[in-house]
């Protein structure tokens, strides 16, 4: 059943910063040429890979935890509306107060009252990453209230001129040790000058820092990890103390929650709190967990708001294949796989979401017709290593192939290209076709494939092809293509035995049976293959 | 114009078409430790020791020894109103221990100026996590607020054998949710530079634990 | 037992070598070989481009050519296609309103099995050298591709026959299981993080020291090997097949004459 068939709604997509403005493959191709970055990357991306390995592996029910976080949090989006408003209920029952936000702008909108309602004109924030969605820092700044990141590596986001985070779990990956002492001379008042490039040293000018902050701004600003339905707890996982000074010391607390954050049960925390951290930062658990429900009396800030934030998570809901985009945990791990992610680097994804998650995120929240975001789902080998370390098993290559179809979809709708047979889509179009009409008939490739000798004259006395046109020219940027042979498989296989019957009648052989009676045989070719050629790694 | 609480509803059940009926979770991971006491003690210490905490064996008749030591450098630390005094050892010419009321509106509480002149904070804990080298503050009268144990840069936390537990899911079933919790595992950290850890940021950059039999 | 070869698209106009080294394993243990002449592709390029009308016919075409033959099982020396037929095709015909060739292609790809997975799940096959004679004294070094790694679940299946052939020498590369770039239409759609993804494959693959790099998919080795040849790298790909038919008697010759290129970019 398809969903026009049904009555599909119309969505509402978000606003804010979940846009690639520009295509991805241009993107990239610039951050490529950055050296350091792919550097930084490339170091950083290892090391986090061996560390989420050594501690995923080491639990003997880490399949179960994905297979329990998975459907729970296919619950959550079943029943989302139920949840939210036991949410909404059990928050307010314990003091706190609730805002609805339909998309970023309006949230922002609420967050400045709530603020200038205070009469302060700094606040502390806490990482999130809905707020880097709202750009609310960005509108704060427009009606003079600074926020102050408190987060280390926003921080040094925040510090450097004009950069902006490029990594979900720790924003300034594109930054290295020395970049970061740089900024931290520069822009950090009365720092020691000699401030070494330790990491250490840093963590220590940024302690010295924030120090006064924390203890005198009365408004915190934060995301959320995990709001807890039926008793309207909140949850935030941290590293620093950074999180705790904002959730403990102030007077007031205004909380950023997209709707899909939701748990229904505190029980189910027990699951979450075991993937989050492990597959994130690679820690068995991170050094700080806040949860508070509601006010509590001479602990801790007295004004409690959360802002319920849409902004196009209902329009990746009504999404049957896309949904489970909402189901993710923003863990980052799926970044610190990706082989694309590595060498493009956040920035590329344009959008607050990078990485194979963005990738089908931003598409879906913020409309796969707008700006460039449909280059997103393309910007994947599809080699499927972040399905693998999901933690809440969203199938991300799935995802992106269906996204994919609707991209195609969206520029069909469209028309005539711009560029005219010059312009990439038509060429895609074009190659499609051709491979459509090929593929739809053996015959068809038996007498085209006869044309294969004909294909040496391009390779010449190379023996191979070393520039193509056009869109294919890609390929031969960075390879050449070896030559054709004389003659297909097929046309030679006619000729030498071509005349088999298709018909033979009898019993088929049991493949099931057999593949019983040979169940241990992989174990023991892996046994033997490491008998005959133990594996000796060279050049380490 | 409808409000934004009911348009976002309604838009999620307009989402909603096709009325997803998800299989109810399976919990199949573990919820119950198979280890021993002592084992559960053994990986406790080990995974405290891997995230940098100090980890000292105490008893009743040493517990105030211990402390006395780890104060040594301490001119003025906070405890929690309901801490167990026996576990203290006697303040000196040139050390003592403030008492905190747990209401910071109430008379006797700490303004944030005076726990950040503090040199050290002591307290208990509710339950511990050995999978995962885990504390959980409860805000239970032994263990105060939360302020106490985030401004001071030195954390003595005491954690009674009997609170220890393997499993997350066990700790989980231990906390009083309307409460608040706080979770630490090891000394405030950051791991921003580089994906290299660094003990010590904004929270206590020393943590101390004490197992106490 | 009959085998229906699917040859798939790439095999079968690029790399007939492959096909032919594959019905030679499959002939020594025994076996009927046949070659459904309808046959042309799984399907996977458009589906993976996002083509999902233009991918129907060519599902369709799949599962007519291998429903016109008695057959047991299919293989194919592919990890990709394979994963494809099982993975992609019931959900294109079901989404082109064709519930019965969705049935039907679900039949045949639970069927279809990939070379290793033949081999050893149901010829029971656990060394190279003594069971299929296989010989090949190189220095060889595996790329795991992503689709039999991660969709197949193929494990160390292709890589375990590799290191138990005849006289062969084996040594792995660092990140074995990263992906070479290739992707499909993601190899020029996206061809400068792919050209990226591929050198340093490539240059694993050099540290190894090896003069063979092989695998299970020769889309991936066409990619990589093109790579090397960039580089005028003396290093060769084949596909896993060809060094499990090498014997003895009859080698596979892979030091042939390093063509001579005219410099790319």
């Amino acid at each position: 059943m398809t969903a026009t068939a049904l009555g599909m709604p119309q969505v509402r997509h978000g606003v804010g910063n979940i846009f690639e403005h520009e295509p991805f493959p241009e993107y990239a191709k610039r951050e490529l040429k950055n050296e350091q970055l792919r550097a930084n990357l490339g170091f950083a991306t290892h090391k986090i890979r061996t560390k989420r390995d050594a501690v995923t592996s080491e639990l003997p029910d880490w399949q179960d935890l994905r297979t329990a976080g998975s459907m729970i949090k296919q619950q959550v989006m079943a029943n989302l509306d139920t949840y939210l408003e036991e949410f909404e209920r059990n928050f307010t029952a314990k003091g706190g107060h609730v805002h609805w936000a339909r998309d970023a702008h309006e949230a922002n909108e609420i967050a400045l009252k709530l603020i200038q309602a205070e009469g302060v004109t700094e606040v502390n924030k806490i990482k999130s990453m809905a707020t880097a969605e709202t750009g609310l820092n960005e509108y704060l700044e427009e009606f003079g209230i600074h926020a102050i990141e408190t987060d280390l590596a926003e921080e040094i986001v925040q510090l450097g001129d004009n950069d902006r985070p490029s990594h979900i779990l720790v924003p300034a990956i594109h930054r290295n040790r020395t970049e970061i002492r740089d900024i931290f001379r520069r822009k950090i008042e009365g720092v020691n000058p000699n401030l070494s490039d330790d990491p250490a040293e840093l963590a220590e000018a940024s302690r010295f820092r924030l120090r006064e902050k924390f203890l005198t701004n009365k408004v915190a600003i934060s995301g959320v990890n995990f709001g807890i339905a039926d008793t309207g707890t909140m949850t935030i996982v941290e590293s620093e103390g950074n999180g705790r000074m904002c959730l403990t010391l102030p007077d007031t607390l205004i909380t950023f929650m997209g709707v899909e954050k939701l748990l229904p049960t505190v029980q189910d925390l027990e699951v979450f709190t075991q993937l989050l951290p492990r597959s994130s930062t690679g820690e068995r658990m991170n050094p700080y967990t806040s949860m508070w429900t509601g006010v509590t009396p001479g602990d801790g800030p007295q004004n409690l708001h959360v802002i319920l934030m849409d902004n196009g998570r209902t329009a990746v809901l009504a999404d049957q294949v896309g949904r489970q985009a909402l189901n993710c945990i923003r863990c980052s791990a799926c970044m610190n796989v990706c082989p694309v992610y590595e060498r493009a680097g956040g920035h590329a994804y344009g959008s607050t979401y990078p990485g194979p998650i963005g990738a089908i995120l931003s598409p879906q929240l913020g409309g796969i017709e707008n700006e460039h975001n449909a280059t997103l789902p393309f910007a994947s080998s599809l080699c499927g290593a972040c399905y693998d370390a999901c933690p809440v098993k969203i199938n991300i290559p799935d995802v992106l192939v269906h996204l994919r179809g609707k991209a195609v979809d969206a520029e069909k709708a469209q028309g005539e290209f711009a560029g005219g047979k010059k312009d990439p889509h038509y060429q895609m179009d074009a190659i499609m076709f051709g491979a459509k009409k090929l593929f739809s008939s053996g015959k068809l490739m038996g007498l085209a494939t006869k044309g294969l000798p004909v294909s040496k004259l391009v390779t010449g006395k190379k023996h191979k092809i070393s520039k193509l046109p056009g869109l294919v020219g890609g390929w031969t940027d960075y390879r050449d293509i070896p030559e054709p042979p004389s003659t297909s498989f097929r046309n030679q296989w006619k000729k030498e035995r071509g005349a088999a019957p298709k018909r033979v009648g009898g019993s088929r052989v049991d493949v099931a049976a057999l593949m019983e009676a040979n169940k241990t045989k992989v174990a023991e070719a892996h046994a033997k293959a490491e008998a005959a050629n133990p594996i000796i790694k060279e050049a380490q | 114009m409808t409000d934004a609480k009911s348009e976002i509803l309604g838009r999620i059940r307009a989402s909603l078409w096709d009325s997803p009926q998800p299989a109810e979770p399976v919990r199949t991971y573990r919820r119950v430790s198979d280890k021993g006491q002592e084992e559960i003690i053994e990986i406790l210490v080990d995974r405290l020791i891997d995230y940098k905490a100090n980890v000292y064996h105490e008893t009743a008749e040493t517990i105030a020894g211990r402390i006395d030591e780890l104060l040594a450098k301490a001119s003025r630390y906070v405890v929690p109103a309901g801490l167990d005094a026996a576990w203290l050892p006697e303040d000196t010419a040139s050390r003592s221990a403030v008492t905190d009321s747990g209401n910071a509106d109430k008379p006797g509480a700490l303004s944030v100026r005076e726990l950040d002149a503090v040199d050290a904070v002591v307290t208990s804990s509710t339950v511990s996590c050995a999978e995962t080298g885990t504390i959980a503050l409860n805000s239970n009268p032994a263990e105060g607020r939360r302020a106490i144990t985030l401004v001071p840069d030195h954390h003595i936390c005491v954690v009674p054998v009997e609170t220890i537990v393997e499993l997350i899911p066990e700790t989980v079933a231990r906390l009083d949710i309307e409460k608040p919790i706080t979770w630490i595992s090891g000394p405030s950290a950051t791991s921003d530079i580089e994906l290299i850890r660094v003990e010590g940021v904004h929270g206590p950059r020393t943590l101390d634990v004490i197992i106490l039999k | 037992m009959r085998v229906a070869l699917f040859s798939t698209c790439i095999v079968d106009a690029m790399y007939p070598k492959v096909a032919a080294a594959t019905v030679s394993v499959l002939e020594r243990l025994g076996h009927e070989v046949v070659f459904p002449q309808g046959q042309t592709c799984c399907s996977q390029m458009h589906v993976n481009s996002g083509y999902f009308d233009d991918a129907y016919p060519v599902v369709k075409t799949h599962v007519k050519a291998f429903s016109e033959w008695d057959f047991d099982v299919a293989v194919a020396p592919s990890g990709s296609c394979v994963a494809s037929l099982g993975h992609q095709q019931p959900m294109i015909a079901e989404r082109a309103g064709d519930t019965a060739t969705a049935t039907a292609a679900a039949d045949l790809a639970a069927r279809t099995f990939e070379l290793s997975q033949f081999l050893i799940d149901i010829c029971g096959i656990t060394d190279a050298a003594e069971q299929l004679g296989s010989y090949f004294p190189e220095k060889v070094t595996f790329h795991a591709s992503c689709h039999g790694m991660r969709l197949l679940r193929l494990g160390t299946r292709q890589e375990d026959l590799v290191r138990t052939v005849g006289g062969l020498e084996y040594t792995q590369i660092e990140d074995q299981d990263q992906c070479c770039g290739f992707g499909g239409t993601f190899s020029f759609k996206n061809a400068d993080t792919s050209g990226a993804m591929v050198a340093d494959k490539v240059q694993h693959i050099e540290e190894t020291g090896a003069s063979v790099c092989t695998g299970g998919d020769v889309s991936c080795l066409m990619n990589i090997g093109g790579a090397l040849s960039r580089k005028e790298s003396p290093v060769q790909t084949v596909h896993f097949a060809e060094i499990l038919a090498s014997t003895k008697e009859n080698p596979l010759k892979v030091s042939g004459p390093v063509s001579v290129t005219a410099g790319g970019k």
